[in-house]
């Protein structure tokens, strides 16, 4: 397994929204190669003829009947906004990033 | 007499035959909380107000005589709630500085079914962030203590609502078990908590860690407790598409049977000798004497592949954790950062959640990240998956020769504050028997069988049923409680130290 570097963290971290510090950066980079290291294991029974477990029940697409139901309040779906305008949620500009 | 040393069943029927009220049992248990939590913290939230408003109502549908045909055993009995289920109008922040304040504009539907129950709800108790953890040292808010010794851990991650009920500050309360978080505290506290088979419990309005695994579960001082308690919260709902569409096992049955005669019980091989604490070893086997007394028959079965499920766990639950936190985005709820007019809104998530995150959901969330990546998916992720089909097929294999499954629950006795908390692969160890149960959905019971000779701390004995058999570790429980009771001539907890001694 090749380590893991700085960079490799400073990249997942930036896939994943979480903005680090160098420090923080230099810590989680020693403690992922830490941990994939005693996690590598699984691929030692890991054969080609094993089928993969997603989910520990059997179940697939739960269908409902398509009515309208009782829901929250725009005031109620809004309550816990950081911040609002005109009975929607506001939100730092989207563009011009990138 | 009726007081908060009483269990749940007990305050129930002296509720019924109007020997105390729902406002007196209480209003003695916040005092409790008032006295000893300083000591513990076990709550995050105390609703004063709430809980008493809640009681006085279940007191005059009483008084009316409404009671009995409507509403459950447990009506006006006290509980605790693990903060990570919303309760309308309530803080509910997960052990998160990302949800500090949020109040949920909803219930979930174990809260709902509990207030429709008259379960009186006194607060929310700490826990792990977002549940990651078995310490409940990651909580954002301070530690929880455990009520046997100050010192040392309750675990984790529904630490809080353990230490609650082991502490007297609620005969009740509701945790989430991923991985053990039910079951590994439980044990570290000396009380009964259960972890449902998967889908046997909604998540409705639960806070999602690892969505292929989380259940909500009960924790109690006695089998029958969380066996009425199980029963209040279980049952299909269609909110939760990965409910379980199916009659509720009958656990408050199987917990009075008190009675194993013919019952084969299996020890698994791998979760017994070395690696676990020679205390933990012997109260274990003198549970198996006790079993075996009472007209079980032992066989031993072998689980080879469960060596892999902690290093699967590790990768399964982190990526999903990953991908499930990725909601908290700082646009609809909870903290938002650096948002001064001239950041874009990735900006703003970015710093929101490097601000509102804990060192362990950061490690996490980066971990599953890495192993959903392209290029690594298959030798992580897509291998854990496999050897959650081997862990399953273990179990199965073990179900044709037993009825149920025991082993310890944790490898060791509570251990000190801060012992692990700098080694996260010391700590993701003490979940090492707990973590098959969640792998293959079952579940599995944490019943208190003793204290462990060289510290005097609490041991738990792990029960696991197949999928929906949730009745035969209450009956085992239940058999092997009352065995132990009349071995001791006391309830375990009457070895635990007064917290309420004023210094």
């Amino acid at each position: 397994m090749a380590a893991i570097s700085r960079d490799d963290v400073a990249h997942l971290a930036k896939l994943a929204r979480v903005e680090m510090t160098p420090d923080e950066l230099d810590h989680m980079a020693v403690e992922l190669e830490q941990i994939l290291g005693a996690v590598k294991r699984v691929q030692e029974v890991a054969t080609a003829d094993i089928p993969p477990t997603s989910h520990p029940l059997s179940m697939s697409n739960i269908f409902r009947d398509d009515v309208v139901k009782p829901s929250l309040t725009n005031e109620e779906a809004l309550s816990g906004a950081p911040a609002k305008a005109e009975d929607r949620f506001k939100v730092p500009q989207i563009l011009g990033e990138e | 007499m009726t007081n908060i040393y009483s269990t749940a069943a007990e305050m129930a029927s002296a509720l019924s035959k109007k020997e105390i009220t729902s406002v007196e049992l209480t209003k003695a248990h916040l005092d409790r909380i008032a006295e000893v939590d300083g000591k513990l913290h076990s709550f995050l939230h105390v609703d004063n107000e709430g809980a008493l408003a809640q009681a006085a109502e279940v007191d005059a549908k009483r008084a009316m005589g409404k009671m009995s045909e409507t509403l459950s055993p447990l009506a006006g009995v006290p509980i605790a709630v693990k903060d990570i289920l919303a309760q309308k109008g309530i803080p509910t922040t997960a052990g998160s500085k990302i949800l500090e304040g949020w109040r949920p504009p909803y219930d979930s539907t174990v809260v709902a079914k509990l207030k429709a129950a008259g379960v009186v709800i006194l607060g929310k108790t700490n826990m792990d962030e977002f549940a990651m953890g078995s310490s409940t040292e990651n909580s954002a808010y301070g530690t929880t203590q455990n009520p046997w010794d100050l010192t040392r851990t309750p675990g984790g991650s529904s630490g809080g609502s353990a230490a609650a009920v082991a502490g007297f500050e609620a005969p009740l309360a509701i945790g989430t078990d991923t991985g053990g978080s039910i079951r590994q505290p439980a044990a570290l506290t000396g009380i009964v908590g259960v972890k449902p088979t998967y889908g046997g419990v909604s998540r409705y309005g639960v806070i999602a860690y690892s969505s292929s695994l989380d259940q909500v579960g009960p924790f109690g001082r006695t089998v029958l407790d969380t066996a009425l308690l199980h029963e209040v919260i279980a049952g299909h709902d269609e909110r939760d598409s990965t409910s379980i569409n199916a009659p509720i096992p009958q656990v408050v049955a199987a917990a009075k049977r008190l009675d194993v005669k013919g019952m084969k019980i299996g020890v698994i091989k791998e979760l017994s000798g070395s690696g676990f604490q020679a205390g933990v070893s012997a109260r274990i086997n003198e549970s198996i004497e006790l079993l075996v007394a009472a007209g079980a028959e032992i066989v031993e079965v072998s689980c080879p592949n469960f060596e892999y499920a902690l290093a699967a766990y590790y990768l399964i639950a982190p990526s999903e954790a990953s991908s499930n936190l990725a909601r908290f985005d700082s646009m609809r709820y909870g903290l938002r950062v650096g948002d001064d007019g001239t950041k874009g809104a990735e900006e703003v998530m970015s710093a929101t959640r490097e601000a509102g995150f804990g060192k362990e959901v950061k490690r996490r969330i980066i971990l599953g990240t890495y192993a959903l990546s392209s290029g690594y998916y298959d030798a992580y992720y897509g291998s854990a998956q496999k050897v959650r089909t081997l862990v399953k097929r273990d179990f199965e294999n073990a179900f044709t020769k037993a009825d149920v499954l025991i082993s310890p629950v944790t490898p060791t006795t509570a251990f000190k504050l801060g012992e692990k908390s700098n080694d996260p692969v010391a700590m993701y160890l003490s979940d090492i028997a707990t973590i098959p149960v969640n792998m293959a959905g079952i579940g599995g019971m944490s019943l208190p069988v003793g204290l462990a000779e060289e510290d005097g701390l609490p041991v738990g004995l792990q029960i696991m049923a197949p999928l929906m058999q949730d009745d035969r570790f209450y009956r085992v429980g239940g058999t092997l409680e009352a065995a132990l009771l009349s071995k001791w001539g006391k309830p375990i907890l009457s070895n635990a130290p007064d917290l309420a001694v004023k210094k």
